[in-house]
């Protein structure tokens, strides 16, 4: 079959994109500004085409752990909300992490902190990569910066969180979200049948029990598991970065933005350009694994970089420690739901360069 | 060593009168003389060996004592978090309609922090088996007031008594779940003396036979004691049960199936 090509909210996109991806569960619970996802998905009612679980949770924390029941089984299960409700699924994401279950989380950024408001923002970047719930652990982050991605990542995300037996996070935020835009959707998939070996299905007398848990008393135990996890996250930093770069070759400025900053900034680079400023552009499109690396690389050819995020300043932590001191790495950011225009971001890096 | 007079007779096969259930691991139980859990853990492993579903059941263990009930009971399993059990057993049943699959819980992880997953998973009438041991007090963190907790009950957070102004009124969720019309068969049970056990073992095999029929949630609700809990001894907790557990938490069924279910119970 075909790619079709639709005009889609960016939720409306991620609720398509399960169904066709082959998702065996969605549990979820209804939050400005992502409540598309779960509305799509009833309408829809894939149980009756493909035999996907729908379902309607009595709070954001059992939807997690309804995801952690299905990822527990095998089985390709999601969930979406939007910051306040992403904190409440944290004590379910520490314990899918702990017990190295698969599955897709989406948080469709709105502005906090608090009830804040409905409006998108970038202020949750600290919970998706630095952990966001206790323990020491990592999500696999995927940014996206267009309706497209956030179909795309919907089977990305999948891919990487059955690879790894890790949570992935899809980090969007509400304008994203809510815009539409037009997206080539993928052929329907069919469920898998295959059932990991890992997987709790019932225990047939031919091999051992299994048992699905995050918890170990022997702190010798412990250790060793946690360096696991470890050697897993090193893996996943060394095959699994991703990034776009804008206007690159010949930049003397660096901008970083991730999701809807990053498309605010191509527009910035093209302005700077028109005013003789050689500006470029750094997309994360994973922000863990965050491309350090290649930031570091061009320290040796930029003179400053500017991180600019709808946040007080998360990421722009990321990119100093990437640059390491290299050159100088400023922030510009708005926040509480605001969303910078591509001439303030023009002028602020203007100020940057004139104080040098 | 002396041989022990007719030791030969009495281990004669025709002569077995108990056997450990096939599965029962070896592993050794975790638990204090006396308590009520290991006579629970052994109910429920008999009766997934007589029916014969090890291969298609599910079960999931909680926060508290019985965290480590995935050591002694040979099924696969899954560890919840402090409450969640119900959560996980709603999307493991949809996702798996033809197992079986059941929670083991506390009262403070069922009653307390769970209350929500408890009651949302009996009013969708979720196709599970709810068992919830009720013994009135947080054992595993060492003996604080529970939800369940009677009033005028001493715990290390209740130290001169539970007082229901203060602290609110003892929780009776099994009487709350009856109500739910999710709920297909709610019953309140004991392990405490043989014909208790019997009767438990009679109500968690006919709950789940009712989970093939797909028509809710059965939950059954065991009290039991917790002597370390309680500062008392085995026996005496077990006395004290009676005299003060019993009357707040009547045993008895609370909803039985009102058509009769396709397949009569084996045990009759």
């Amino acid at each position: 079959m075909e790619r079709e090509l639709r005009l889609m909210k960016g939720n409306e996109a991620v609720a398509e994109a399960a169904i066709r991806a082959g998702a065996d569960g969605y549990f979820g619970y209804p939050i400005t500004p992502q409540s598309e996802i779960i509305e799509y998905l009833m309408e829809a009612n894939p149980y009756e085409t493909t035999g996907m679980v729908v379902l309607q949770a009595e709070s954001e924390v059992a939807a997690i752990n309804m995801v952690y029941g299905g990822a527990g089984c095998g089985k390709k299960v999601m969930t979406t909300s939007s910051s306040p409700g992403i904190s409440l699924k944290q004590e379910g994401i520490t314990y899918i992490a702990g017990a190295e279950l698969p599955c897709l989380i989406v948080n469709v950024v709105r502005g906090g902190p608090g009830l804040g408001t409905i409006q998108p923002a970038q202020s949750d970047y600290f919970q998706a990569v630095k952990g966001g719930g206790h323990g020491d652990y990592h999500l696999i982050v995927l940014a996206p910066a267009s309706v497209q991605e956030m179909a795309d990542f919907v089977d990305l995300g999948f891919e990487l969180a059955f690879k790894y037996r890790n949570p992935v996070m899809m980090l969007s935020d509400g304008a994203i979200g809510q815009m539409m835009e037009k997206v080539w959707l993928n052929p329907p998939k069919e469920r898998s049948k295959t059932v990991p070996e890992w997987a709790t299905t019932g225990k047939p007398p031919t091999r051992k029990r299994n048992v699905i848990t995050s918890l170990e008393l022997d702190p010798d135990r412990q250790e060793i598991f946690n360096q696991k996890l470890v050697a897993k996250y090193n893996e996943i930093r060394e095959k699994e970065v991703r990034f776009e770069e804008f206007q690159c070759e010949d930049a003397e400025y660096l901008l970083v933005a991730y999701g809807t900053s990053a498309r605010v900034c191509q527009k910035s680079v093209e302005l700077a350009r028109e005013q003789g400023i050689k500006a470029g552009l750094l997309r994360p499109i994973t922000l863990f694994p965050f491309p350090s690396k290649r930031l570091n690389k061009l320290a040796d050819k930029v003179r400053l970089m500017l991180a600019v995020e709808m946040s007080a300043g998360q990421m722009v932590e990321d990119v100093m420690l990437a640059v390491n001191g290299k050159v100088p790495v400023h922030h510009y950011g708005r926040m509480g739901g605001m969303i910078p225009s591509p001439d303030e971001v023009v002028e602020n890096l203007k100020v940057h360069i004139t104080r040098g | 060593m002396k041989e022990i007079t007719g030791i030969k007779e009495i281990i004669k096969p025709e002569n077995l009168a108990y056997r450990k259930s096939n599965i029962l691991t070896d592993e050794i139980m975790h638990y204090c003389p006396g308590c009520g859990h290991s006579t629970a853990h052994r109910i429920l492993a008999e009766i997934i060996e007589e029916e014969g579903i090890q291969q298609d059941i599910i079960g999931i263990s909680p926060v508290g004592c019985s965290v480590f009930l995935y050591n002694y009971i040979d099924i696969d399993w899954q560890e919840a978090a402090h409450g969640r059990a119900p959560a996980l057993a709603t999307a493991i049943k949809r996702l798996l309609p033809d197992k079986y699959v059941f929670t083991y819980q506390g009262d403070g992880d069922l009653a307390a922090i769970g209350t929500a997953e408890t009651i949302h998973a009996c009013n969708r009438g979720e196709n599970i088996l709810i068992i919830f041991i009720n013994n009135g007090i947080y054992g595993m963190t060492g003996g604080q007031m529970a939800p369940t907790t009677l009033a005028g009950m001493k715990s290390s957070t209740s130290p001169y008594g539970r007082d229901v102004k203060t602290m609110g009124n003892p929780l009776k969720m099994t009487d709350i779940v009856a109500t739910l019309p999710g709920t297909y068969y709610v019953t309140r049970q004991s392990v405490h003396t043989p014909a208790n056990v019997r009767k438990t073992k009679k109500a968690m095999r006919k709950a789940f036979q009712y989970q093939k029929l797909n028509k809710g949630t059965c939950f059954i609700e065991i009290v039991s004691n917790c002597p370390s809990g309680w500062k008392m001894t085995p026996v005496q907790s077990n006395k004290w049960m009676e005299e003060n557990m019993f009357p707040f938490y009547p045993l008895g069924d609370l909803k039985i199936p009102e058509e009769q279910p396709e397949q009569k119970p084996k045990s009759e």
